[in-house]
């Protein structure tokens, strides 16, 4: 099968192809094949360990959230707008905390967005119009593999070419497998984005005067060079990864680096967009979006969905204790949280949809298991840039979908609390 | 002991393994420390020795390796290591600090914890 979509990282590339009998996928990265290579699964569901059906899994797991005063469900990023939709309703319905993988990704960017706006563009306009392309925080050789060879790096263009004709900047604190791809590297020391952003922006707005000889453990005359090729470029773009979102500074780092990107647009065009990790952890925002108004941190338990990520993101609620129950979609937040949230995890019941096992799998009271979309199961979900995809479904799975589990959940939930 | 700033983030190696969780490979791709390889000198270290890692808000033991980070800068990839000793405080965004922590490593005698040990002593 042609045209096979990838449902691992933000790339969401589309142009795989599946070999039916070997069961394997061509032209995908590393991270690409090992999504489409058989691994171990979650065989069947289970409640306390033990085997149940889907039906009997599916009640506790309903009769837990409802008895809940305040439960959490979170996750999203790896699963289909359609399953994140009947997750949002669920939220609504229970009066629970909804929250996505982005609070502890790209959130802070949504918030310097929501100050600053966000002045961006699709991957294929950066392929096509990019001469300058600067990775900041971000390192797609190890995480997007093949974004720069669709995209951003070697890509071929409509009026940028090939690589002669882009330059690539990297800006990091270590000399990354990206940096070593790039024509200039700016090594910064941890946490220094927002002193060297707003150096950028003085020397940019022609007061180089007031920045000292060294900023963030870069010389003046490097951050000078570097201000000279953002000014020169036709079209420029900064792809910023977690490197600036969760350092020190993280959602103002971004609001800095939106307001470096308006001051350029005075005089060229420059664009800014965060590199997402997940196939859609953008559609983890975009859909709550649409329906209640915001992207994460969303609390229901007043009837009204309110958005405060200082209250109600999942690694505060976790760490204020104020959730009683937990759903965990598409994601594993026993790997991904701090120790201090994880210890609450352990002291509620957890339910758990994934396909796979995981570390939440550990302590998880009920676990269903679940298709993966793109390979068992179709659907729709966001690239990066915000792109809509309809991702395949390129084999029989007798696994039931999220959507298909949310929607059972969601049905006796509404039974139950009337 | 020597004293670091650490950092966390995404390796080839993790993200290959992330949905294996429980096997072996992601074992081995979580639970190191790259550091500098004057530091590692400095600590007496060969490749593959243990080292405990201590910040305000954890420790953990994990394995040391020899990496490519200034001095003075530690990485360990994104994971539940990792996430026994950044800073969970959140400054309001919701996201922890999983980047620019100051931490103290030593050589240690003790076993790196496998991922279920890790979640049992949590
Ligand atoms: S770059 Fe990302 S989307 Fe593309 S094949 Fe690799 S993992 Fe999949």
């Amino acid at each position: 099968m042609e045209d096979v979509i990838c449902t691992f990282c933000g790339s969401v590339c589309d142009d795989g192809e599946f070999d039916t009998e070997k069961k394997k996928v061509k032209k995908f990265c590393r991270l690409g094949s090992s999504k489409f290579a058989e691994k171990q699964r979650i065989k069947a569901p289970m409640i306390d360990g033990k085997e149940v059906s889907y039906e009997t899994a599916i009640e506790k797991a309903a009769e837990i959230l409802a008895n809940a005063k305040k439960p959490l469900l979170y996750g999203w990023a790896s699963t289909a707008n359609e399953a994140i939709r009947v997750g949002v309703l669920l939220a609504e319905k229970l009066g629970g905390v909804y929250d996505q993988c982005a609070s502890v990704c790209h959130a802070p960017g949504t918030l310097a967005v929501i100050e600053e706006g966000l002045p961006g563009a699709t991957l294929g306009s950066i392929k096509n119009r990019a001469d300058v392309v600067i990775f900041w925080g971000a390192n797609p050789a190890e995480a997007h593999p093949r974004h720069g060879l669709r995209y951003s790096i070697s890509a071929k263009g409509l009026l940028v070419k090939d690589r002669k004709q882009r330059k690539v900047v990297v800006v990091d604190v270590r000399p990354t497998k990206t940096a070593k791809m790039a024509d200039m590297f700016v090594q910064i020391k941890p946490g220094y984005d927002y002193a060297i952003i707003s150096a950028l922006r003085a020397i940019i707005s022609g007061n180089a005067e007031v920045v000292p000889s060294e900023v963030g453990g870069v010389a003046k005359e490097k951050l000078i060079e570097l201000a000279e090729i953002m000014k020169k470029a036709k079209y420029g773009a900064i792809l910023y990864g977690l490197g600036v979102t969760q350092s020190r500074g993280r959602d103002r780092n971004v609001e800095n680096a939106i307001k470096l990107i308006q001051l350029l647009n005075r005089t060229t065009r420059w664009v800014i967009w965060p590199m997402r990790g997940h196939y859609n952890v953008v559609g983890a925002g975009e859909v709550p979006a649409w329906e209640v108004g915001y992207q994460y941190a969303i609390d229901f338990s007043r009837g009204y969905p309110r958005f405060s990520p200082a209250e109600f993101s999942a690694v505060e609620v976790l760490k204020r204790k104020d959730c009683d129950a937990a759903l965990i979609v598409a994601s594993d937040p026993v790997a991904h949280f701090p120790k201090i949230a994880v210890k609450h995890l352990k002291q509620i019941p957890v339910i758990q949809i994934d396909p796979y096992p995981n570390m939440t799998t550990l302590l998880a009271k009920v676990v269903i298991p679940s298709a993966v979309y793109g390979i068992e199961a179709e659907g729709t979900a966001y690239r990066m840039d915000c792109i809509p995809l309809r991702v395949k479904k390129i084999i029989e799975t007798s696994y039931w979908t999220d959507e298909k589990i949310l929607e059972e959940i969601l049905k006796r939930v509404e039974k139950l609390k009337g | 002991m020597v004293v670091v700033e650490l950092i966390t983030g995404r390796t080839l190696d993790q993200g290959a393994t992330v949905e294996e969780k429980l096997s072996e490979e992601y074992f081995k791709a979580v639970s190191y420390i790259e550091l500098n390889e004057e530091d590692f000198k400095l600590l007496g270290l060969k490749e593959g020795d243990s080292v405990k890692v201590s910040t305000d808000f954890g420790e953990v033991v994990v394995f040391a390796k020899k990496g490519e980070v200034p001095r003075g800068v530690a990485f360990i990839p994104m994971g539940p290591y990792a996430n026994m000793v950044i800073d969970p405080t959140t400054d309001g965004t919701g996201m922890p600090q999983f980047k620019g922590v100051k931490a103290k490593i030593e050589k240690t005698g003790e076993r790196v914890k496998t991922v279920k040990e890790l979640l049992e002593a949590i």
